[in-house]
């Protein structure tokens, strides 16, 4: 599993998941592209717009945290978001990605080093192989523990309740 | 491979991994037991879109359905709920199932037997930390997970850090293991263990009932814990007793690697309270401004414990509560209840101007069995004061130990002074 795309630099810590995906439209009965509109909304309302597929957020820590929504992570994926890189995320969000099927990376030297120089590195591509659990980002190259080989399995199936319907 | 913490070998022996296994490492685990309530429903429903209409579930003898969090049903919505739930225990065979009344499912788990040490317990309530006071991992997950383990019987996760929190000296009398909770979380804040693991130690711990554990496990999840582990020790031992488990003492190793090590000395701790509308927003009772209550509530899995109807009966006894207040008591299982009548505390209860619930959840949840009115402040021993948590967001919650709850009951604001 690798992924290629442009960086997009989320300097704070703490991105609760109100600001990824607002309240005000939590109970209103959307399907995930409807959802994809508002990802990220009330942290840089220009996201969705601009977000290419394939597209890399590297932020810092505790991201996701608040409410368990699992919107916030689903108008992530739906926009296009192959990846993201954090220093660590919140409990709950972490496990709503793996079961929805998008990967997170958690790699404090990554975000650490993106974090100080987001002005050069504004833009750049990032590339992130979790079959041999390595980022490479211009010169630099980060190591990542690799994912337990089930957990892979998990994303390729497309998220949890395919995964578990083809071991049925 | 460095030591390992205790949380590590647990989840080693549940992945069946006798290498150990590394922090952040994700794991596969099979659960010794799955624990879900009201909410199993809805996660009957996801299971039948697994595994289609016929579906079985991995095993009916791991799967523990306890009825608590809308009981006695408030409105035929809920009650055709629980009917749902039910038939899909009768169709699957399900071993553990209770029905309501029989109380909260974490306090139903461990009275049932169904919680050794060493083991994993998954629980589709964020609450299941709960069972880390008897050694275990209890561990919260999400509802289509729980759907999937019903369907497969194992789910991933990942090894957390862990936060090792040792108590020193003994609790000042009258300060309680609400209060020590508290003040932990009022110092690390909301998120100061999110996705670790907590073990306890000291000298204060080896004094603490299992009751006293249980709240501090349970709210453990108020830090955004994993787990919050109680080492198993001689109080362990003696409650393990009457279910006759067989056992080996797991302990972290000496060399464990954890990511912080906090000492707390409690001997000068007094009486904390949380205010609205954060569980870390907390200050010594004395410190409050005169802070009116309308509902004072003693009960839910936090504080719902025969040691805590003791404690408020005490209290309550040959007393009267203020008439602008209404105490509501929920036992948090039949078994306490009954205990309760043979002591005699519901009628201290009782004749003190007490309302007695059936052993559930009752209004923690905000949504039955006394909700507060806007504007309407609540003095409780639950876990959580998020806004809207007891019905309306315009309300407010303040959580306490028992014996403020008892003594604010009777002068109509939060005191911890006798009246
Ligand atoms: S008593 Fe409250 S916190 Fe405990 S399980 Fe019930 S609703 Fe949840």
């Amino acid at each position: 599993m690798k992924f290629k795309g442009k960086i997009w630099i989320f300097p704070d810590d703490d991105i609760n998941t109100d600001v990824i995906f607002p309240g005000k439209y939590t109970y209103d009965p959307l399907t995930p592209e409807q959802m994809a509109k508002h990802a990220m909304e009330d942290y840089n309302p220009n996201f969705a717009k601009e977000v290419a597929k394939g597209d890399i957020i590297v932020t810092g820590k505790n991201f996701g945290c608040g409410s368990s929504r699992e919107q916030a992570v689903i108008s992530l994926a739906k926009v296009g978001v192959s990846c993201i890189i954090a220093k660590s995320f919140a409990r709950i969000f972490y496990r709503n990605a793996i079961n929805q099927a998008l990967p997170l990376v958690i790699s404090f030297d990554c975000s650490d080093y993106v974090i100080r120089n987001k002005y050069a590195l504004k833009d750049k591509e990032i590339s992130v192989d979790f079959d041999i659990g390595i980022i490479k980002l211009h010169d630099e190259e980060f190591h990542f523990p690799k994912l337990d080989s089930q957990a892979l399995e998990i994303f390729k199936a497309g998220g949890l309740v395919d995964y578990t319907k083809n071991r049925l | 491979m460095t030591g390992q913490t205790l949380i590590q070998k647990i989840l080693a022996q549940a992945a069946g991994k006798e290498e150990g296994v590394t922090e952040n490492e994700i794991v596969f685990v099979s659960p010794h037991m799955i624990l879900s309530h009201d909410n199993s429903a809805a996660i009957s429903k996801t299971f039948y879109e697994i595994t289609g209409p016929n579906g079985k579930v991995w095993d009916p003898n791991k799967i523990f359905i306890d009825l608590d969090h809308a009981v006695p049903p408030p409105d035929y919505k809920k009650a055709e709920n629980h009917k749902i739930i039910r038939e899909f225990v009768k169709k699957q065979g399900i071993k553990y199932f209770y029905d309501c009344g029989t109380g909260i499912c974490h306090q139903v788990l461990p009275e049932e037997g169904l919680v050794p040490p060493n083991v994993v317990i998954l629980g589709s309530d964020s609450h299941t930390t709960t069972h880390g006071a008897f050694g275990a991992a209890g561990i919260p997950i999400g509802r289509t997970e729980t759907a999937s383990v019903w369907a497969i019987g194992q789910t991933w996760l990942k090894v957390p850090e862990t936060l090792k929190i040792t108590f020193d000296n003994f609790l000042p009398k009258d300060v309680y293991a609400k209060d020590v909770i508290l003040d932990v979380i009022g110092r690390i804040s909301a998120d100061g263990a999110t996705y670790k693991s907590i073990e306890f130690y000291g000298k204060t711990i080896d004094k603490m009932s299992i009751s006293d554990r249980m709240t501090i496990s349970n709210m453990s999840a108020e830090a955004g814990a994993k787990a919050g582990i109680f080492p198993v020790d001689n109080v362990t031992d003696t409650w393990n007793k009457q279910f006759n488990f067989q056992y080996e003492k797991l302990e972290a190793d000496e060399d464990a690697d954890y990511e912080q090590e906090l000492s707390f000395d409690l001997t000068n701790l007094t009486p904390r309270v949380a205010q609205p509308h954060k569980v870390d927003n907390v200050v010594p009772v004395e410190d409050l401004p005169r802070t009116k209550v309308d509902v004072a509530l003693l009960g839910t899995c936090t504080n719902g414990r025969i040691e805590d109807l003791r404690i408020a009966s005490d209290i309550l006894r040959e007393k009267q509560i203020n008439p602008d207040v209404r105490l509501l008591i929920y036992p948090a299982s039949r078994s306490i209840l009954h205990q309760a009548i043979k002591e005699g505390l519901l009628e201290i209860l009782v004749e003190a101007g007490g309302q007695i619930g059936v052993p559930a959840c009752g209004p923690c949840l905000g949504e039955y069995g006394g909700t507060l009115a806007p504007g309407e402040i609540a003095i409780s021993t639950a876990n959580r004061n998020f806004k809207g948590r007891m019905g309306t967001r315009d309300a407010e919650i303040y959580l306490a130990n028992p014996a403020v709850v008892a003594r604010s009951a009777i002068a109509g604001y939060i005191t911890n002074e006798e009246g």
